[in-house]
Formats: structure tokens, sequence, C-alpha cells
């Protein structure tokens, strides 16, 4: 086995906790900072064959990374290997130039910037802490200390979100020029606060809601960027000078790599096995403290389950899937139906969505795998 | 035993004026049941007619009073057991009519009582529950006495709770009830008044003697089916099956026949020796037919054989219930199933979910139609909206008369409700200074559609119903078809007279409508007439499903949010290229039911 090319670090530190978020994160706790980057690091050591020597790609996700103890931070991007990209997220409040210069001297080579939207209103509904000037603020700093790959990511479908302002939201990101940006439908998930809060305000919009995603995918096409992703946008090639700015990490995902993962409630996939730590940090820092693994919901995973989920990531591309090995999952009926209604076409021995099959593309899937799967 | 001896009765009363208790106290008085056997409510024998304060199936106890023989026959309580009841009736020469002191006389009453007197019986008066802080014994008593033409001073006051004047009611069913007259040397003839199933010794018929005796290992002869048995018991109950050596004109009793099935005997038939016997038979005989009709589809495919076996288990009891396979593209493998009224359908369905744990789903109820399709040169019977012929000549409806006693303050209320479901006004009569009895015609299609609950709601409840059937009539009726996709859903068709048809048909469009969910597609959702579509909604395509965002960590809450939503396609029922949650079909057949 040659390791996993692809790792995931998980830095839950946060200043606050956002209403919508359903991550694992930790708010304030700067006292534990060191000590968690410590049992990251012990966790990458126990874990360290899993890893390909040279993984292609880093990821550090959170929570807020950036909002980690600067040293603690720095003593972490020093400890990982060295990878084609290295990715940061980054709230927009936390970027000062002394963090820009940290992230630039640790090899990071892309920082994605957590703006959410550009109206303060809206923020406030998200309980965001920055405001619009922060993130144009943020661009400006990254920029300054040499950063070429920036992301932004936006969310589309808060409460009380029209489609004018979902356009200017868009305008704005655009006007950062950023080589990337994300951008997901909010999910209120049942039972969370956010949910009880906004709850009525988000069925009354649940209908015009269904168009944003056309609306965004039509405008940051026309601004030149191209829909590579379901929720993904990056620069075309034409007008970056011929370079691929996809996200190389989150691509692994989508094409059905392995992965590991450190830290508190992050998940791995090395070939047969999924396990997730669970989402305790002090239990998660207490075990690798004594050098021991931090406990896991261990999922087996047959090859038809992995081959299930190469149809359900593969689809979210904008490049073709390739049928060879996936075939014994699809179901030629399903198959014959979606490409009848336009939503899918077959080139050579690959599927591709239709544009529109790319907005229906859950219930295309559905559509595609076989009823019953031999696992 | 002495035919002078005997006295054969029955007792007529409105659900929950008293008629079991009653019952009861009689069986204690007559020591036929100890204290301690005692059991409430002997003669509802089955779980459900003690739930619903019904009886069902009739049977018959005899109890001794100061040297007189006493047979009491139970009646069923409904409308749509009426021939039943009529049967019970002619076995007996007598009938207490009891009527509840503080509730007054019913629409029920009314019609068994009407019965009993077309049936020449002795009617003895009863005003029950004088015990009660709200009765008016003296009111009740002046209506009674009013509607039978008898004293005030005859009508008997009584607390079957209590046990007050019970032994008054035994003294007058010796006293005013007349003997049995029959031909105690002539051909031996007994009326059949009910039957039912034991699993061991096959169908057991109830009988009343008219003339001759009936002795075990007899061949008897059913007259109007020709049915062959051998008497294996004999005997009568107390309430305990007691065989007996013979039973002879006056008597009634029981026939243990041995038979299979108790359709091979039929309650009003004749039974007689088959040597000997006797050239005529009794009269009355009617071969009973269904007239409410409704599909039973289990909701779980797989339950199928479970309900042809419950059914099969159901009308080895149950002679007036009809059957028959029927395969709707939309709810599969199910039966069509004829009735002899919503009640009767109510009961079977619910004994179905309950003694055989079925979960059903049950399309709109309609009645029988009468059909002569376009050149065709003979009338045929329809029992499903989807049998009808879409060109017809000439279509018959079965007319019910109803007969509603509401107080005044309601009469206008009920008139109006009756002019909505096209009846025609027959009479109004007064029954007292506030009780007022219409009278009405009107097709069963109405009633068997939600006539009832609207008739409860419109007049709080105040309003009691019955009805009896008056025959076939033209009607203005043309077939609703409902179409998905352009496919036509035949669970869905309806017939509708051509009046309301539109509106039907828009409430049921527009029910579908909210409960398809969204396809990958336009659908459309039509109602027509024939070619003639009179009702059109659409379910929008779906623009967006897609999950937003989806990285290392959320890639196994995804899939199985996808397994889930394969795991609810295949509940769903395919009507073409739709997919129709079977929820959709039991919220449309919901409101067939319900509300218009």
């Amino acid at each position: 086995m040659t390791g996993a090319r692809h790792l995931y670090v998980h830095l839950p530190f946060c200043a606050h906790r956002c209403g919508y978020c359903d991550f694992v994160t930790a708010v304030g706790r700067l006292g534990e900072h060191d000590g968690y980057v410590e049992a990251l690091l012990a966790e990458l050591e126990l874990e360290r064959e899993l890893l390909a020597p040279r993984p292609e790609t880093i990821f550090l996700g959170g929570g807020t990374p950036t909002f980690t103890r600067l040293p603690a931070l720095e003593r972490l991007l020093a400890a990982l290997p060295d990878a084609d990209e290295v990715t940061v997220e980054a709230n927009p409040e936390t970027v000062t130039p002394a963090l820009a210069a940290l992230l630039a001297r640790n090899r990071v080579s892309r920082v994605s910037l957590g703006v959410q939207s550009f109206q303060p209103r809206l923020l406030a509904v998200l309980e965001r802490a920055a405001g619009p000037e922060d993130a144009r603020r943020a661009v400006g700093v990254l920029r300054d200390a040499g950063f070429a790959n920036l992301s932004l990511d936006l969310i589309y479908g808060i409460p009380g979100q029209g489609v004018a302002e979902l356009e200017h939201d868009l305008e704005e990101a655009v006007a950062l020029a950023p080589e990337h940006v994300s951008a997901y439908e909010l999910e209120a998930k049942p039972g969370t606060r956010f949910a009880h809060r906004h709850g009525t305000e988000l069925a009354a919009q649940a209908e015009t809601m269904e168009t944003y995603l056309e609306r965004v995918v039509a405008v940051l096409a026309a601004a030149g960027y191209r829909w590579y992703e379901t929720a993904s946008f990056c620069r075309r090639p034409d007008r970056a000078g011929g370079s691929d700015l996809r996200a190389r990490h989150n691509l692994g995902y989508w094409l059905g790599h392995d992965y590991l993962g450190l830290g508190v409630g992050a998940v791995s996939t090395v070939g047969a096995r999924r396990w997730r730590n669970e989402p305790s940090l002090a239990r998660y820092v207490g075990a690798l403290r004594r050098g021991r693994r931090p406990p896991r919901a261990l999922e087996p995973l047959s090859a038809g389950t992995r081959a299930f989920e190469r149809v359900m990531l593969g689809l979210r591309l904008d490049q073709p899937l390739p049928v060879g090995g996936i075939e014994h999952v699809l179901d030629p009926a399903g198959l014959r139906r979606v490409e009848r209604l336009g939503l899918l076409r077959r080139e050579g021995g690959a599927l591709a969505l239709t544009d529109r099959g790319r907005l229906l593309g859950d219930a295309v899937t559905a559509e595609l795998l076989a009823p019953t799967m031999e696992r | 035993m002495d035919q002078h001896a005997i006295r054969n009765f029955s007792i007529i009363a409105h659900i929950d004026h008293g008629k079991s208790t009653l019952a009861d106290r009689i069986l204690e008085l007559t020591h036929a049941v100890s204290a301690r056997e005692m059991r409430e409510q002997v003669l509802d024998s089955m779980e459900l007619e003690r739930e619903r304060g019904i009886t069902i199936k009739a049977q018959a106890v005899r109890v001794s009073w100061k040297g007189h023989e006493l047979n009491l026959i139970d009646t069923p309580g409904h409308v749509d057991f009426t021939y039943e009841v009529s049967r019970s009736l002619q076995a007996c020469e007598g009938a207490l009519l009891v009527v509840d002191a503080a509730q007054g006389i019913e629409a029920q009453t009314l019609a068994n009582a009407y019965l009993a007197i077309e049936n020449d019986l002795e009617i003895v008066p009863v005003v029950n529950k004088i015990d009660l802080p709200q009765a008016d014994p003296d009111g009740t008593a002046e209506q009674l006495a009013d509607l039978l033409g008898d004293d005030p001073a005859r009508v008997l006051r009584i607390s079957a709770k209590t046990g007050e004047g019970v032994e008054a009611v035994l003294d007058a069913i010796v006293e005013r009830i007349p003997p049995p007259s029959g031909d105690e040397s002539g051909a031996p003839r007994a009326l059949i008044f009910d039957s039912s199933y034991d699993q061991y010794r096959g169908v057991v018929a109830f009988v009343r003697v008219v003339d001759g005796t009936f002795r075990p290992r007899m061949e008897l002869r059913a007259m109007a089916l020709g049915t062959r048995f051998e008497a294996q018991e004999i005997g009568f109950m107390s309430p305990a099956m007691k065989p007996v050596e013979a039973l002879s004109a006056g008597e009634v009793g029981y026939v243990v026949t041995g038979l299979k099935e108790v359709s091979e005997l039929r309650v009003g038939d004749t039974l007689t020796s088959d040597k000997g016997g006797a050239r005529e038979p009794l009269p009355g005989y009617k071969d009973v037919k269904p007239m409410v009709f409704a599909g039973l589809f289990p909701t779980d495919s797989d339950d199928y054989p479970e309900l042809r076996d419950a059914l099969e288990k159901l009308k080895l009891n149950d002679a007036a219930l009809f059957y028959e396979p029927e395969t709707s593209q939309a709810l599969g493998f199910g039966f069509r199933c004829g009735f002899l009224g919503l009640l009767h359908m109510e009961i079977v369905r619910e004994r179905l979910e309950r003694e055989f744990d079925l979960d059903l789903l049950v399309t709109a109820p309609n009645v029988a139609y009468r059909v002569r399709a376009r050149n065709a040169p003979a009338w045929t019977e329809v029992h499903n909206p989807a049998e009808m012929p879409r060109a017809v000549d000439e279509v018959e409806e079965p007319y019910i008369r109803a007969s509603v006693i509401v107080p005044k303050a309601y009469v206008g209320t009920v008139m109006e409700l009756c002019a909505e479901r096209r009846g025609r006004f027959d009479r109004m009569e007064y029954m007292s200074e506030d009780r007022v009895h219409l009278t009405y015609e009107l097709p069963l299609a109405e009633i068997v559609l939600d006539f009832y609950d609207a008739l409860k709601s419109r007049t709080r409840g105040y309003a009691s119903f019955d009805y009896d059937y008056v025959g076939f009539r033209p009607g203005d009726l043309v077939r609703v078809d409902i179409l998905v996709a352009g496919e036509p859903v035949d669970a869905l068709s309806l017939i509708a007279h051509r009046d309301s048809a539109y509106d039907r048909a828009r409430m049921l469009v527009e029910k579908l409508r909210e409960e398809i969910p969204r396809q990958l597609f336009d659908v459309a959702i039509q109602a027509a007439i024939g070619s003639r579509v009179i009702a059109r909604e659409t379910v929008k395509a779906k623009r967006k499903d897609v999950i937003a965002k989806c990285y290392g960590g959320d890639i196994t809450r995804k899939r199985k949010l996808l397994e889930k939503q394969k795991e609810g396609k295949k509940r769903m029922k395919q009507v073409g290229a739709v997919e129709v949650p079977q929820e959709a079909f039991l919220a449309v057949l919901n409101l067939g039911e319900g509300k218009r």
C-alpha cells in the first residue's frame, strides 16, 4: 500500500459557535490549543504508515483553524509533511498580516475564507463575527502576503435573503477576483437552534430558493468561473494563465480517493474501512496523551459501497464518470429514464450529467443506482 | 310443549336505549343464568358488538316464567340488517318496544316498530331508564301511546338497570302477547331467522318451528335453495346449547346442520323434511343483495393471501358479504366487496383489521348501478366505477326512503341538506311539539358519500336517521376518470351525478396535486368525462434536488440519505412513469368518503 494521498486536519476551536453550524467545534479554550496540537501530531505519528510519504494535499478545516493560537498553529504547520496543495480555512476577522506571514512561511498555498455573505443583516442572521469590510480587508492582506490561490465561501438561502441580495453577494465576491468560490445552500438541520428560530421563514422562501443554485451558476459562469462541482467554482484556465484551479484536496473526495483525517470528529477512509474519531475533545486529547488511538466509530466499506459512493460523488463533478468498475451498481432502466429526460448523456464509456441533471443530482443518482445492492 | 304456554318475542330499541340490559335482567329474573355466571349483556357475544353497542347476529334464548316458555329472539339494531330484523320479527308473535325516557323515539326505533306492526306483532310499549334524573317517563309514554294508538296507562315504566318494573314486563309478555297457532300435526315447517358457523359442527341454523315437529337425524331440506342435510342435533339455547329430542310447532331453537358454508342456508328460507315435506314455503323469503361496494386492498401487497383467507373466514358467518378478486394498477391485488350498507362495510373492515391484523386500503364506497351500454340489448349491474361503460344509453341507481327525526329548530337545515343531495321531499309529521319526522327519497349514492356525517354535524348530533331501499331509478350519471400523466388511475374513477361531477373532479385533482411529490418532469393531473377534460392541475417538475456540501466527513450521511430515498421509492406505486406514494391515494380516497 502506498498510503492515502490526502490529509485532513481538524482544528475545532472557534471564538463563537454560529447558529447554523453542525461541525465539531469548541468555543474559546485558549489554554487547550497547545495540548490539542500535540495530540494531533501524536495521532499523525500513530497513523503515519497509512499516509503517503509525500501527500498530494493537506487541508486544515474547522472550527476556525486561524482562531487557534498562532504558536500552536505554527507548531502544527511546521510538523506536517510537505504537500503540493496546503489549504487553510480562515475567518475574515482572524486574518492579520502576522497570520498571513505565518501561513506563507509554513508553505500554505491556498486560503479558503469563510465570508458567507457581504450583507451585515444576513451576516447577523448567521451570527457571523465578521462584517463585509473584514472580508475585503482579509483578501487584501492575503494578496499582499503573496497568496495567489484564494477561495471564498458563500452561503445562500439565508433566512430573509431574496434573489436580489443573492446576486449582490455574488457580485461582491466576483469583484474580489478570487481563484475559487464555494457556494453552499444553508442547511437548517431539524432540531437545531437555528432551524427553530428561522423555520417558518425558511419554509416560506423554500420555493424561491429552488432557483438560487441556478442563479449562482449563471452569475459565476458569466464572470468566467467553471462550475466544476455541485457547490464549487474556479476561475477558468483561459482566465488563469492555463492553470487548473480546482481544489485538489476536495477533488480527492469526489473521485473516491483514500484520505486520512486527524483530529476530533475527523473522518478517514482507507481501503475497506472508514472511521470517525469521536467528537469529544477531552477524550481525544486524553487518549493520545496516553499514546493510544482516540475512540472511534468504525464503518467497514464493501467494494459495492465504495462503488455506490463513486457514483454518488463522481456525478457531482462536471467531468464524465467512467462506468468501468461501477456497472454492477447501476440500474439500466433508471439510466435510460434519466437519459430520456435529458438529465444525463452517455459519452463513450462514461456518464455525464447535463446542467439540469446536475441541479437534480441527488434525484438522478437515486434513479441511477440499482435497487438492490450486493455488498 | 303445548303451544298455548309459549310466547315468542323480540326487543326493539334504539342503540343505547337499554335492550341488552333488559335482556340481562330477564335472564336473571328467570334464573336462566345465575348471578355469578352473569356476564353483562350475555346476548351480544362478539367483541365488536359490545364495543359498538349494537348486535350483529340474532340469537334466541329460552326462559321460563310462571309456567310459560318464553323465547327471546334478539334482533340486529341497524338499517343494514333490515331484512334480518324482519325475519327475526316474523319468528315472533310480539315485541317489546323499548324507548329511553330521556331520549324519546328515534328514527331506528320507528323503522323497526313499523316493521313489527307490518308483521302483525303485538307490541308491548316500555319506557326505560326512568331512574335517570333527566328522564321524562310521562312525555315518552305519551309519544309511544300516540305512535301505537294505545292508552298511555298501558305503557310500562321500568329501569332495566335497577330491575324496577322488569317483572311486570314478563307478566305483560305472558298476558298480552298471543301464543303461536301453528298446525301441530302438519308437515314440518320452520323459519330460519339466523345462522352461524361453528368450526367443529358446521352451520348452525336458528329456527322458529311453525308447523309439525323436527327431530334429530331427520333428513331436511331448505326449500328456496334446495340444500339437503341431516339434522345432526336439535335443541334450544338457555343460553347454552341444550339438545332435545323434538322441537314442535311454536317452539324456537337451533339445528346443527353439518353444512360447511352459511351461504348454503339463507335467512328467511323454510326448513322442511326432505320426504313428505311441506309443499308451500313460509312467506317472505328474499335474496338479499349487497348495495354498497368498495375495493379492499392490503397496504402491503404481500398480505394479499392473508386478506383472501380472512374474507373466506368472515364469509362463513356472514352470508350477506360478497367479494371477488380485483386488480388495480395503482393499488395492486385486492377484492371488490359488496355490503348491505355502510355499517356492514365498517364492521367487515374493522373485523379484518382487528381480528386478522390486516392493514387495509379501502376505496371510496360506491353503490350498485344498473346500466344499459350503448346499443346493448340487456341491462347489467356495475359494482365498480372502473367497469362502467363509457358510452351508455341508460343508467339507474338505487334510491332509499330516508327517515329523519329531528328537533323542530333543525328542520330547515335538514331540508337544505336533503335538497343538496338530490332528495325529493315526501312528508313531514310532528311527533310531539318539538320533534319532527321528515321523510325524503334520496339516491343511495348520496348517503354513501357522507350524508350521515353531514347530518350529524349540521344538527349537532340531534338528528336520528334511518332508511330503506325503494328500488332503482334512472339518473343523469357520468363516469369521471382521473388521469396522472395521461394514465387513468383505475382506483380513483368515480360515478357522479352530472351536476356535481365538476366539483368533485376539481377537488380530487387539487388534492392529488398536493399529495403527489414533485418529480423530475411536469406531471399533469386531469379529470375527464370520456375524452373531455373537466379539471386539470400540474405538479411542477423539481428544479433543484442536490445537497450543496459533500466532503470527506459527509459521505456516509449522504449515502444513507440516498439509500433512504431509494427505499422510499420502493414503497411508491408506479402510475406510468410517475411515482405516487400510497398516502396520496389514501388522502384522495378519504376525500371521497369524507367531506366535500
